[in-house]
């Protein structure tokens, strides 16, 4: 656990960077702190390894005080990704992955094997090792940074808005992958940033932080969006919180309904009888949803159904893994209003309404309020 | 100009060569071992740098022949004394040399130095394993030009009895025999070619990482 107990930071300029800031970052979890710039969020993150001193106040890296020890030591035990990945341009990846157990003083073949076991944890391809950063991606950079953080397998890691630099699609794919390394790690990680989605996706608790350097709101990603703390909040937590909430909210206990459905290659006349000129959801073989037919559209007579010229379906609600805002999407996004709800396989089950994800809200919300 | 003159006088020619190459070398080695902490210090200080980059500047103005008689009531030497020759190209070789590596540090990215402190280096290592490497590229600019200009400042000490091949000079005037003063000239540049080359080749040999095109092996 990471203590900080009245901590406050004012540069010699005479700015308070940090105000009196207290917080616990708990053991296992991602903490996020996030704000706009000059909220103190970095200078709160890097006083934790002491690259900035605090001026009062005390903070606790499992219990111990960090201003005690030697700063150097203090710092191998706390891994560290910098923005723009900050590698060494002059030492190649390998090398680099192993900056920390070098520093400790591993033998030379014991880091580097490390650093290989890393780099493949990191998703790095073998070939890397030799090439220089200069060499690499920005986002396979940003791996690398991440990789040489865990290195020495520290309990404590600092991201200090480490993917900022990337664009938005590898952005994404690195922090999904965050999120799976920390799901088989479990480390302590702060991560600093000043992209509220990009907290509410990571995070397990956010710090929201208000120029001054004053804690506005921590709370879990959920509480966030449900509950802001002041008008601050609300508006940096930004447009669709309420849409965005839903993100938060199990799809568990949401009725999945009838769907009318057809296999690709059924009878015409069939369906005409069965759904009278609403809409049917063709099949394939698998159950897998083809799109959506409007039966007043059918010409007349009896053929077999075609998987071509349908009316292209919304997005799915997965019913084992979706919460209620991919079930709320499925119904908003369907031409016929009904989303179409799957099993894991893909294959549909029934479907949603958005009236249904709205009463499943409001009993939610209810069962919060006696809680 | 009469060929014959130069293997005749072989030894005598190769023996100014070694004294021009020692002459020149040996403050450029002695210079950048000074030049290193004091450019560090002008990257960390900004008083510092106030004080050293403008005195590097004044000192590299002093004509060498002032430095060459100077320097000798300065030291306490005699006025042939070779020392004279190296101190005075020494200094040269510092005032240039402060200045490109204090830049040469100060273009080392702050982010990468960062990352280094937080890595867990202490300053001194860090010093060595991450700023000095890569402020190389640059340092070896400064050095070349360092060694070029000591090389053909050597000569001018042939007016003091102490220049190396720049005596070829001297003697060749004295006689008026323009085949003494054309070997000099040609094997001075000679000399200054091949060091400048050598350290072109040395700077490629220390710094495999800038040979790398960018984004050369990348793959994704």
């Amino acid at each position: 656990m990471i203590e900080f107990r009245g901590v406050t930071k004012r540069f010699p300029d005479g700015t308070v960077a940090v105000d009196s800031l207290d917080l616990q970052v708990e053991s296992g979890g991602i903490t996020v702190f996030v704000g706009p710039s000059g909220c103190g969020k970095t200078t709160s993150l890097r006083m934790i390894n002491r690259m900035i001193e605090p001026t009062s106040g005390t903070i606790l890296v499992h219990g111990d005080d960090i201003m005690a020890g030697d700063p150097a030591e203090l710092r191998r035990g706390i891994g560290y990704v910098i923005q723009q990945a900050g590698l060494f341009p002059h030492r190649t990846i390998l090398d680099n992955v192993a900056t920390v157990p070098v520093l400790l003083g591993w033998d030379k073949k014991r880091a580097r094997d490390r650093a290989a076991e890393l780099m493949e944890l990191v998703g790095l391809a073998p070939e890397m090792a030799k090439r220089y950063p200069s060499q690499l991606s920005g986002g396979q950079q940003q791996r690398v940074g991440v990789a040489r953080a865990l290195a020495a397998d520290p309990p404590v890691l600092l991201m200090d808005e480490p993917f900022s630099a990337v664009d938005p699609v590898v952005r994404e794919s690195l922090q999904d992958e965050l999120l799976r390394l920390q799901a088989e790690l479990g480390k302590t990680i702060v991560f600093v940033t000043h992209d509220i989605d990009e907290a509410i996706k990571l995070g397990d608790k956010v710090a929201v932080f208000r120029v001054g350097g004053i804690l506005a709101q921590y709370d879990e990603p959920g509480a966030l969006l449900a509950r802001p703390a002041d008008d601050f909040v609300d508006n940096f937590v930004g447009r669709d919180r309420g849409y965005r909430g839903l993100g938060f909210r199990s799809g568990d206990g949401l009725p999945v309904g009838e769907v009318h459905t057809v296999a690709v290659g059924g009878s015409s006349a069939a369906v005409r009888a069965e759904v009278g000129d609403g809409w049917a959801l063709v099949l394939d073989a698998a159950k897998r949803p083809q799109g959506w037919l409007r039966v007043a559209d059918l010409p007349a007579g009896d053929a077999p159904i075609s998987a071509d010229g349908l009316v292209a379906g919304g997005s799915l609600y997965n019913t084992e893994s979706d919460t209620l805002r991919g079930a709320l999407d499925a119904a908003l996004s369907s031409p016929s209003g009904l989303g179409v709800a799957v099993d894991a396989d893909g294959a549909v089950v029934g479907s949603v309404t958005a009236d249904d994800v709205l009463s499943a809200l409001a009993a939610a919300r209810d069962g919060e309020d006696a809680a | 100009m009469i060929w014959a003159w130069i293997p005749r006088n072989g030894s005598l020619i190769l023996g100014l060569l070694g004294e021009h190459l020692i002459l020149s070398l040996v403050p450029v080695l002695v210079g950048l071992v000074l030049a290193v902490p004091l450019g560090w210090l002008a990257s960390r200080s900004r008083v510092a740098r106030a004080v050293l980059i403008p005195s590097a500047g004044v000192l590299y103005t002093v004509p060498s022949l002032v430095l060459f008689i100077v320097l000798p009531v300065i030291l306490g030497t005699r006025i042939l004394d070779p020392i004279n020759v190296v101190v005075a190209l020494a200094i040269y070789t510092v005032a240039l040399l402060v200045r490109s590596v204090a830049d040469a540090l100060a273009a080392v990215p702050a982010m990468v130095v960062a990352a280094a402190t937080a890595m867990g280096f202490r300053p001194t290592r860090r010093f060595v394993s991450v700023e000095f490497p890569l402020a190389v590229p640059v340092l070896i600019a400064g050095l070349r030009v360092a060694t070029v200009s000591n090389i053909s400042l050597v000569s001018v000490g042939a007016a003091i009895g102490v220049g190396g091949l720049g005596q070829l000079f001297t003697d060749g005037f004295d006689r008026s025999f323009p085949t003494e003063i054309i070997t000099g000239i040609v094997l001075s540049m000679l000399l200054a070619l091949v060091a400048d080359a050598l350290l072109v080749g040395l700077g490629r040999y220390a710094t495999p990482w800038s040979r790398v095109g960018p984004r050369a092996g990348r793959t994704a």
